[in-house]
């Protein structure tokens, strides 16, 4: 089964189920100070491991940075 | 007694607020950052670089939340949808972090902010218990609107983002200044040194600023004015200024007891 997110306003696949969890690691941004809405809904990090992603989700994961 | 700025309860030793963009690299940000003495810094939340150097370092690392307060704001950001949820993303970041900047944008040449929206965005960010700091026009009316909404401050521009041009309008100034019952904080337009100490003589609050630091040819070292400028200002203001007397001198020294007695000449 392939998961499609829509990643930041681009489209990525991944090749089997996952949790935001799952998904930080694969971006390779975990233990990163970042912030991640799923949908429009924030996703707090105490629920990254308990949340299952589903085919078609709009995620955004954000940063900070330099800005007046 | 301790001359504190007190936004949302909470005292700040400092008036002057900087924002930590347009830097050549972090490690300037920083120091130009410990130079002016600011205690609160802006940020922007923005979507993260995937699959870029993962070991990338982060501003937060430069700049970590134990030691600022960090502001983030709403750069860039045309409706009240997106400022709100950039914010709601910026809590969650800073692990439930309250205190916020609000701009909402309403052209991008002027960058001058989209009142409506911003009002809008204010009373939803308020509701859910966000302690909004608010870019403005410099228009008393829409200044009071915020404060009613429950905005625990204001900051009008002075001219545009990122401009330099200064203080343009003070008479608008002053009168948001004197109905305004929360902090009122100069943002945006300013340029020099003599900019910020105006706006802390016109009894302002606070100065914010970004490009007046980071685009001088020596940032650190504008950083140091800008410190020394808002903390003189201050002071002259407190001091309370003598009245403009138009046309009208005044000699400093005696008037009495000139070699050349008045009215005569030798």
């Amino acid at each position: 089964m392939t998961l499609r997110l829509q990643i930041n306003g681009a489209p990525r696949e991944f090749a089997s189920r996952l949790t935001v969890e799952g998904l930080v690691a694969e971006l390779g941004v975990a233990g990163k100070r970042i912030a991640i809405e799923r949908n429009g809904e924030i996703v707090p990090r105490s629920q990254y491991g308990a949340v299952q992603l589903a085919d078609g989700d709009k995620l955004e994961v954000v940063v900070a940075v330099g800005g007046g | 007694m301790e001359d504190k700025l007190v936004i949302a309860g909470k005292a700040y030793g400092s008036r002057l607020i900087v924002g930590t963009g347009k830097y050549k690299d972090f490690d300037e940000t920083r120091r130009a950052v410990e130079a002016s003495g600011a205690e609160i810094v802006t940020v922007a939340i923005r979507r993260v670089n995937i699959g870029q150097n993962a070991n990338e370092p982060s501003l937060l690392e430069s700049l970590p939340p134990s030691r600022f307060t960090i502001l983030p704001n709403t750069a860039g950001c045309y409706t009240a949808e997106d400022a709100v949820r950039t914010l709601r993303l910026a809590r969650e970041l800073l692990d439930g972090h309250a205190l916020v900047k609000l701009e909402v944008l309403g052209d991008q040449e002027t960058l001058f902010p989209n009142m409506p929206e911003t009002l809008a965005a204010a009373k939803t960010l308020v509701a859910e218990g966000f302690q909004v700091m608010v870019y403005c026009s410099d228009d008393p009316i829409v200044a009071k609107q915020l404060e009613e909404i429950g905005c625990v401050a204001v900051m009008p521009l002075a001219s545009l983002i990122g401009s330099g041009m200064g203080i343009l309008n003070p008479w608008n100034l002053q009168i948001i200044l004197d109905r305004a019952k929360v902090p009122v904080l100069v943002d945006a337009g300013i340029g020099t040194a003599s900019d910020a100490a105006i706006a802390m003589e016109l009894g302002c609050d606070g100065v914010l600023m970004n490009t007046a630091i980071a685009k001088a040819r020596d940032p650190i070292r504008m950083a140091r004015a800008m410190k020394l400028a808002v903390a003189c200002g201050r002071e002259a203001w407190l001091a309370g200024r003598m009245d403009k007397k138009i046309y009208k001198a005044s000699a400093s020294s005696p008037t009495e007891g000139l070699i050349t007695p008045k009215g005569k000449v030798a």
